[in-house]
């Protein structure tokens, strides 16, 4: 067996035992990116080797490589959220998440993983360095943002891998590319560090073969950070405890918006199944009803935008990344300004900027931007409401199976659509997960996500566990593009 | 809500970002579009709602104001495509 097919719980004991390296499984890692990143392009820059690290001999992840998206910053490893506005950019620290795998002895793959740019977008495509393939069918995306990570993961190009998520950009590549991930409570996981698209919304969160390795990965990166304002003074559990812990008694909602016009009858059936194992497993599961569902996308396209113009607007051809100028600047700053920006960012980009200027423009806001902040306690509330009785719902994690390349790129209210299930977590800033739960006659993965009131990660792992463990799903591996296998 | 192609001309000026012709035309399409999905919003009634730009029950987070680690003077002007001595350069801003 090669190691890199491993998941990172296995490679731990192996490694402990003394029956592998890691410098073995790292060998094997690159091998196999070597192999078939040509196909995929779940990676950028490849080839890119990381600064030296200093080994570190024990940790929760000693010996593991973990792969990072392309907007977590890596000291002195080229970081460019797959835009050309940051092209050349070499972050001068790490992120706190960085600081903490390195402190737990994990490696850092020298190579990012590809993404929308500055993770605008559910399919990957809107990246400077072109679309990433999924796994198990070449012709269709991988989702996204995070889709780079989720293809690496899944096609054993990674061990284990970090997304970001603010619609749902862990969450819909993990459920199309057949892995696990997950995106934690607001305020878990130290956002310095993480290049910001939507501040209030963004968070960082684990991509993984199983659930197991996520609760793993999550034991490393979560906890207070003085770096980011917003992170929480929560104290960390053990999450590896609350795997194999049984579900009876269990109280799952299934809210019944989700489940109505827009979803795919195949992934409907799927998920259908996958709640009958779970009353098998002794869960109690009930509809319940989240009556705001329906607003969740307009009021996140007002908000997410509206925070990306702020935060974009740091890229300026100052600090960092690229400047145009007209022949020797003689246009002055401003010109210089919107000539650098007007060339560096990409269409999907733009469209967000503008949008974002908008609902926040004299006149417009009212009626937008604090519209969408008062629509958004409306859908916190229907959450809360849900929670008093509830230990957590369940959802499909997206309406239907991956799309095809380009399907979608021309019309970007229907890709905006795609996140529909997965939107309303962000907006209420409660964790959730998304696990393996099936496969179309197609051969393509399907997704379940199950969410919980915020800081109970522990409710989720010990329900997605219990899932997983009497299910094949995750055990199941794509050939690279020709559908699954067992 | 009707956005045309000289509102989003001059939310590209507010934006310090240049559109092309053919760019301000397609977004103008785009954003109409979206803008009409997005008022459905107002549907709701919300003006007995509160708004929430912050979703955990945290505020007014302070710390004590000690000098910390920063960024050496080299190590910040790295990235920049163009500085001068200890200093970021610009294209001059007065006339």
């Amino acid at each position: 067996m090669e190691l890199n097919t491993l998941t990172a719980h296995e490679l731990l004991d192996l490694i402990k035992e003394g029956s592998a390296t890691s410098q073995a499984v790292l060998n094997c890692l690159y091998n196999r990116i070597t192999d078939i990143d040509a196909k995929l392009n779940a990676y950028v820059r490849l080839g890119a080797t990381p600064p030296e690290q200093a080994a570190v001999h024990s940790g929760p992840l000693c010996g593991i490589p973990v792969s990072l998206k392309d907007n977590i910053c890596t000291d002195g490893l080229a970081t460019e959220c797959c835009s050309r506005i940051l092209s050349g950019f070499r972050p001068p620290y790490d992120a706190t998440v960085v600081s903490k795998l390195k402190a737990a002895g994990a490696l850092i793959v020298g190579t990012k993983t590809n993404m929308d740019e500055f993770a605008f977008g559910s399919s990957t495509e809107n990246s400077l360095f072109g679309a990433t393939r999924n796994p198990w069918d070449l012709e269709r995306v991988p989702g996204g943002s995070s889709g780079g990570s989720a293809a690496a993961v899944a096609a054993d190009e990674a061990i284990i891998a970090l997304g970001s998520d603010t619609g749902g950009s862990i969450r819909q590549p993990a459920s199309f590319c057949g892995v696990v991930g997950m995106k934690p409570t607001y305020g878990r996981v130290s956002r310095f560090g993480l290049i910001a698209f939507a501040s209030s919304l963004d968070q960082i969160g684990p991509i993984a073969k199983d659930v197991k390795d996520a609760a793993l990965l999550m034991g490393v990166i979560s906890g207070y950070d003085p770096g980011d304002s917003t992170s929480v003074d929560v104290a960390v559990p053990d999450y590896a405890r609350a795997l194999g812990d049984d579900i009876k008694g269990m109280k799952i909602g299934m809210p019944r918006e989700y489940f109505v016009e827009g979803i795919d009858p195949e992934v409907k059936k799927i998920v259908e199944d996958s709640i009958a194992k779970l009353r098998e497993l002794g869960a109690d599961c009930r509809e319940v009803s989240l009556p705001h569902t329906e607003y969740a996308v307009p009021v996140y396209y007002i908000i997410a935008t509206a925070e990306a113009s702020s935060n974009l607007a740091r890229f300026d051809g100052v600090q960092y990344g690229l400047r145009i100028s007209d022949k020797g600047g003689s246009g002055g700053l401003l010109d210089m300004y919107c000539r650098t920006r007007g060339n560096g960012f990409g269409q999907e980009a733009k469209r967000r900027i503008i949008l974002g200027t908008f609902v926040l423009s004299h006149g417009y806001y009212d009626a937008y931007y604090l519209r969408a902040l008062k629509v958004r306690t409306l859908i916190k509330q229907d959450f809360d409401r849900v929670f008093e009785d509830f230990d957590c719902i369940l959802t499909p994690t997206s309406p239907t199976a991956a799309f095809s390349l380009g399907e979608k790129a021309e019309d970007p209210l229907k890709m905006y659509l795609s996140d529909i299930y997965t939107i309303s977590a962000n907006l209420a800033g409660i964790p959730a997960i998304s696990v393996p739960c099936g496969f179309a006659k197609s051969g393509l993965p399907v997704g379940l996500q199950l969410l919980a009131r915020p800081f109970a990660e522990e409710t989720l792992f010990r329900a997605a566990y219990a899932y997983e463990q009497n299910t094949p799903w995750h055990k199941m591996k794509p050939k690279i593009g020709s559908g699954a296998q067992g | 809500m009707e956005l045309s192609k000289e509102t989003v001309k001059s939310l590209g000026a507010l934006a310090r970002m240049e559109l092309t012709q053919e760019e301000s035309g397609l977004l103008s399409a785009q954003l109409e579009d979206i803008l009409r999905f997005i008022d459905k919003l107002k549907e709701l009634d919300t003006s007995k709602t509160a708004p929430t730009s912050h979703i955990l029950p945290i505020n007014n987070v302070l710390r004590e104001d000690k000098p910390g680690r920063s960024l050496a003077v080299a190590r910040a002007l790295e990235n920049s495509p163009q500085k001068d001595g200890d200093l970021f350069a610009v294209p001059k801003v007065i006339e």
